[in-house]
């Protein structure tokens, strides 16, 4: 644990009748930091952000935002966090610049909704209901509202879920603007993509525990050496050999494609190569890729990241 | 927050219904009656009509409260530096302003249109207003801290509406009512609010000796909106806790004690008797012949 850190956690439990949803929860974020809690759905993530925000109580262990703690500090602990909850509900007949100007107003120094809504791209709906707005509209207000009062911890809880692609990159735009304001964000996300771009560190976690805790790359690279090789063929293969070739630790189909995940690529390919003449098949494709974050996933869990 | 609130509230077809268009109808409909049968009733009509428009408050922020919850809205504010208390006490006032202009308006449409003599005791009225807002706004807080869902609410809600509606005097002049029932009567809040009103508007009572009807609704209201603030919740999933009936029940102390002793003097019911008489004609669905 390191002491001084802008968000520190240790040993978080927290039950739901029978369900343990945090078996002791550990990790620490640093000022400036962009952090992600990267794991499925009932993994504990949005029970672990929602009591670093002071919506819910501990069972055990401590949590300290700022060297406040979200229980006990009350207003001061308000002032200096920002959160954009998983969903964020609004009276429908609120306007983009009420709401803007509402939570400003909680806060003794905020900032000015014009310029909130030029910087995310509302301008033009500021007189919109909210039941007007689109999902990605919807969300770019919750990140708003979350800086109104510019806080120095950010939390965003899912902030794309549910999102297409293209507004999901909208939303990137954005978190990487604020990672230049040197803002310490902690993100919550199933998104593989999202935590690989976003993130300076992740936390993997999964049935209320962290599985997993450093950069991008250095999870990357304990993944065993482990590398993806994606074979695509002629003829479907029928009895499963590919599983069995050298170097292989696992083999998936995936659509068309067979996922072949080796530490011993270059035998690997060899062996394919033999394989598909004693087969008498053809390659049609291939590809190599380093391991992601999911592959992380799956090696420590034996599960997919969205099963 | 108030502004934002009463905003909110005029956008609202339902709101602008109920608080608006709803004790409007009462007005005419009284009005008609006192037009047609005994124009001077028109002052203990009007204060008839003013409790009702009062007493919606109670309906209205229950529902919102608990609508605010339900969708997840309230979750959201919780986030911010604003309390339980800020968030309880900006209803209040923002209903409190909005219900004065439909309290105006009745009283100029009495005047203009039904040709009520005088104003009553201005004052009295007034401060009526203004406690009696409050007291059923609070007691709508109340009830939406204690009840888990929509449907709850909306269950209690009617609950407490049919017997502020029918037993408190508000519809059935309180003298007409059953003696059974206005032993009952007299421990509830409306009766008050009502009898208080038709005494203001009739015998132009003063403020001083309408004290004991002011400080029960005043103990009503801040003992509910204390219960309401202690009991209030954020979470759509969170549930009321089971004793907490039990506390909102404490909000009608006040009435229980004051309606012992009502049921012992009879002070109440006397004045009832006497603003109803006190009008040229008695009030009755019979035709008088002029």
């Amino acid at each position: 644990m390191l002491s001084g850190a802008t968000i520190e956690v240790s040993n978080l439990t927290k039950r739901y009748g029978s369900v343990e949803a945090l078996r002791g929860v550990s990790f620490a974020v640093n000022e400036g930091e962009v952090f992600g809690l990267l794991g499925p759905n009932g993994a504990g993530k949005t029970s672990t952000v929602e009591i670093l925000e002071g919506l819910r109580a501990q069972d055990s262990g401590t949590v300290s935002v700022c060297g406040l703690d979200p229980q006990t500090s009350g207003v001061e602990f308000k002032y200096v966090i920002g959160a954009a909850l998983q969903s964020t509900a609004l009276p429908d007949t609120m306007r983009v610049q009420e709401a803007l100007e509402l939570f400003g107003s909680f806060y003794p120094k905020h900032r000015g909704a014009p310029e909130l809504l030029k910087r995310f791209g509302l301008e033009e709906k500021r007189n919109a209901f909210y039941s007007q707005l689109s999902g990605g509209q919807k969300q770019r207000l919750a990140l708003a509202m979350a800086l109104v009062n510019d806080p120095r911890v950010v939390f965003l809880d899912e902030p794309t879920a549910g999102l297409d692609p293209q507004v999901r990159r909208e939303i990137y735009d954005i978190i990487e603007e604020l990672k230049k304001e040197k803002k310490t964000i902690l993100i919550t996300t199933h998104y593989i993509e999202e935590a690989e771009r976003l993130c300076d560190r992740v936390a993997i976690v999964d049935h209320g525990k962290v599985i997993a805790l450093g950069t991008p790359r250095e999870l990357k690279q304990r993944s065993g050496a482990v590398t993806r090789i994606t074979v695509r063929m002629a003829k479907p293969e029928v009895n499963g050999a590919l599983g069995s070739l050298e170097g292989v630790t696992e083999c998936r189909a995936q659509d068309e494609d067979y996922l072949l995940y080796s530490t011993r690529v270059p035998r690997t390919i060899v062996a394919l190569v033999k394989h598909l003449e004693e087969q008498n098949n053809e390659l049609v494709s291939l590809e190599i890729s380093a391991p992601s974050l999911e592959d992380i996933f799956l090696e420590l869990t034996g599960r997919r990241l969205r099963d | 927050m108030t502004k934002s609130r009463m905003r909110l509230a005029m956008r609202n077809r339902a709101f602008l219904f109920f608080s608006l268009v709803t004790p409007l109808a009462f007005l005419f409909g009284y009005g008609a009656l006192a037009r047609r049968y005994s124009p001077s009733a028109m002052p203990y009509l009007l204060a008839m009509v003013l409790a009702l428009t009062i007493m919606g408050s109670f309906w209205g922020l229950s529902v919102q409260l608990v609508t605010f919850r339900e969708q997840g809205i309230l979750r959201r504010f919780r986030v911010t530096p604003v309390g339980s208390s800020a968030m309880l006490a900006s209803s209040l006032i923002s209903n409190y302003f909005l219900t004065l202009p439909t309290i105006v308006i009745e009283f100029y449409l009495s005047r203009s249109l039904f040709h009520m003599n005088g104003l009553g005791n201005l004052l009295s009225v007034f401060v009526l207003v203004t406690i009696g807002t409050v007291t059923f706004a609070s007691l709508g807080l109340i009830v939406a801290s204690v009840t888990n869902t929509m449907q709850e609410t909306q269950i209690i809600n009617q609950i407490i509406w049919f017997i502020f509606l029918f037993i408190s005097g508000a519809t059935i002049p309180f003298p007409k009512l059953p003696v059974l029932v206005q032993k009952f009567s007299v421990f509830l809040p409306a009766t008050y609010l009502v009898s208080g009103l038709q005494r203001a508007m009739v015998d132009h009572t003063s403020v001083v000796d309408l004290g004991a009807y002011l400080a029960s609704l005043v103990g009503c209201a801040l003992i509910a909106f204390i219960i309401a603030a202690q009991l209030f919740r954020w979470e759509p999933e969170s549930k009321a806790p089971r004793q907490a009936k039990l506390w909102a029940a404490a909000a009608v102390i006040p009435f229980i004690l004051l309606g012992i002793w009502e049921n012992f003097n009879g002070d109440l019911r006397r004045h009832a008797v006497k603003d109803m008489q006190s009008i040229s004609e008695p009030y009755s669905l019979e035709r008088i012949d002029h």
